[in-house]
């Protein structure tokens, strides 16, 4: 893919949507160079509006966190590690030994698209749906602003659009370029990204290509590269993987996340003890002091 | 020390010996990450609910086992009670309740749009259902019990009215319990940590905090009878329980936010008031201030659990301790 020039899938028109093909995102930061044309991308294409232009002091990273009006967001973690096989830091400055362990890696978040969605499952309105590439959208002139969602989703992606912005009140997420995909065009991200990091292709093209580079990146030194995939938790995988460098927790990225309708059962049978209970408790009452 | 100091520090030494080992200041938010996570930033996203979530909580709690004793009492022939209960059945949890809500959405002119769908995966969507046909059933059982006991139609048709009066309440009893409980669930089936955690004491507190508040508030209006104050014993006694439960379930960093943070002290004297208070101030038959402490106790710990739930989604920390 990288390399194919117009051949790649992020170039080449495609009719996914038309043929019901899951596709999803691998997005890589071991190539991302931090230039955030994803994040402009994706707020001219779908006319996302800013949610102010603060100064966070954290790296490069002004963005902060996904939200209603952030749907791709680039991270920039500076950590004290070395970066792959590279010698980094200079013998005058450090202690002697030439060794000043050091990297910036960038990564391009965005909604994960679960394969079990909380904000889908959660939603009353059935405005947020499963599109025909297995994407998680949200019908925004369904949804009425409940907030149900943004509790329900275990990576902390979906948010209400607070006022005064514009179609303020709603719940918005990425929408995977939905309507970009459906004229068979990649999403403005994907489309947009110089380096290949954010990849848009076929769900299992996807995931062999991911594990590829894992070994790749592995063999050449990048010890700790792992894939963000959470398979085997009750979010039963994402249709937006990662490469990480590290731990997911410094990515805010959480370990074991969960969808909460497991948590269901176990709630909803204790409702119903509790009605029982108070339906004899108040039975009980009148039939022995009156 | 403060950055500022440590950057003097630094200069002087640059200043001396030209050159200045080590990695500088540490200051917050960078260069190399200090807080949890990824710059302190949450997890998951706090909830976005105001004020009139956790009233909702409390009047439904209140309207729906309104309901429940209003059935108690029809079945007992006791319909003087019956028709207060239900009078604060339908207010309450027909009237305030959908109000409330409705005024809570980001977009409430598209409120209908709760009954396009019924998912039984979706709390709130079976919510919305839940609540409608309290709704419903409350009022249609207050007319009928209303025209029943004011003999607006004699014979036949009086009869009639008796039995849809029963059938309705019946309903509304049925419905109401779910109403005063589904609320527990529907914060307890999130990623909140703090909520999550605790999902089986929610709906146990919420539905039994409604039922205590119902029994309190018909007291208030004046039904000084054996069978509330057993009820609100009842209710305080449970109360209590979960009061100790609560304070001896501590899960480190996960649900910090209930017992390290100022929130959580407003659950706690929200279950004091509810619980060891009203009980006490009952078995000293003092009747109204027991039946206020507990509604004030329950109004509190609603606006309590809201509050710890917008601390613990705030928190990276709780997320990544209630994974591991």
């Amino acid at each position: 893919m990288i390399g194919e020039g117009i051949q790649s899938t992020n170039q080449r028109k495609h009719s996914f949507v038309k043929d019901h093909v899951e596709v999803g995102f691998f997005t890589d930061p071991s190539v991302c160079i931090g230039c955030k044309a994803c994040e402009v991308a994706c707020k001219e294409w779908n006319h996302v509006p800013d949610d102010g232009f603060n100064w966070s002091g954290n790296s490069y990273d002004n963005t902060g966190h996904l939200g209603a009006s952030t749907w791709r967001h680039v991270m920039f973690l500076e950590q004290d590690r070395q970066k792959g096989n590279q010698i980094v830091g200079s013998p005058s400055l450090g202690n002697g030994d030439g060794e000043d362990p050091f990297r910036w890696v960038f990564l391009s978040d965005v909604c994960k698209h679960c394969e079990e969605a909380g904000c889908l499952e959660a939603c009353p309105t059935g405005s947020i749906v499963r599109t025909e590439v297995g994407s998680v959208l949200v019908q925004n002139d369904v949804c009425n602003g409940c907030g149900y969602c943004v509790v329900s989703c275990p990576f902390g992606v979906i948010d209400r659009r607070p006022s005064p912005l514009p179609d303020a009140g709603g719940a918005f997420k990425c929408t995977f370029c939905y309507d970009r995909q459906k004229s068979g065009l990649v999403p403005a991200c994907a489309k947009v990204c110089p380096t290949e990091s954010i990849v848009f292709g076929r769900l299992d093209d996807l995931r062999a290509r991911a594990n590829e580079r894992v070994q790749h990146l592995k063999q050449n030194g990048y010890g700790d590269a792992q894939l963000y995939d959470p398979t085997e938790t009750s979010v039963g995988g994402i249709h937006a993987f990662f490469l990480i460098l590290g731990e997911p927790e410094a990515y805010g990225l959480p370990p074991k996340p969960q969808v909460p309708t497991i948590y269901l059962k176990s709630a909803w049978m204790a409702a119903f003890a509790t009605a029982i209970a108070s339906i004899i408790a108040t039975l009980l009452g009148f039939a022995f002091f009156s | 020390m403060t950055s500022e100091q440590r950057l003097e520090q630094l200069r002087e030494k640059a200043w001396q010996e030209g050159v200045v080992p080590g990695r500088g200041v540490d200051v917050v938010g960078g260069p190399i990450p200090r807080k949890p996570g990824y710059y302190g930033q949450p997890v998951v996203k706090p909830p976005v609910w105001t004020w009139e979530v956790p009233l909702y909580f409390f009047f439904g709690g209140i309207g729906g086992m309104s309901a429940v004793i209003a059935f108690g009492a029809i079945l007992f022939h006791q319909v003087e009670i019956a028709r207060t209960a239900m009078w604060i059945a339908a207010i309450a949890g027909a009237v305030l309740s959908p109000i409330l809500l409705i005024m809570d959405l980001g977009r409430p002119h598209l409120f209908l749009n709760m009954l396009r769908v019924f998912k039984h995966r979706s709390a709130m969507s079976m919510g919305a259902w839940i609540l409608t046909a309290f709704g419903t059933s409350a009022v249609a059982g207050l007319i009928a019990l209303e025209l029943h006991a004011r003999q607006i139609f004699p014979g036949t048709l009086g009869q009639l009215l008796r039995l849809a009066a029963g059938i309705f309440i019946f309903g509304a009893a049925i419905f109401g319990t779910l109403l005063a409980t589904y609320t527990g669930v529907l914060i307890g089936a999130t990623t909140i940590p703090a909520w999550f955690l605790h999902r089986i004491l929610l709906p146990i507190h919420f539905g039994t905090a409604g039922l205590g508040s119902a029994a309190g508030m018909l007291e208030l209006l004046g039904h000084r009878i054996a069978v509330l104050n057993f009820l609100g014993f009842y209710a305080a006694a449970v109360e209590t329980t979960l009061l100790i439960w609560l304070s001896l379930d501590k899960k480190g960093a996960a649900n910090r936010a209930i017992h390290e943070h100022g929130s959580g002290w407003l659950i706690r004297i929200g279950e004091v008031l509810n619980g060891p208070l009203a009980l006490i101030l009952r078995f000293f038959g003092l009747v109204p201030f027991a039946a206020i402490s507990f509604l004030i106790g329950a109004l509190v710990s609603r606006f309590g659990w809201i509050a710890v739930g917008k601390v613990s989604g705030a928190d990276p920390e709780a997320v990544f301790a209630s994974q591991r």
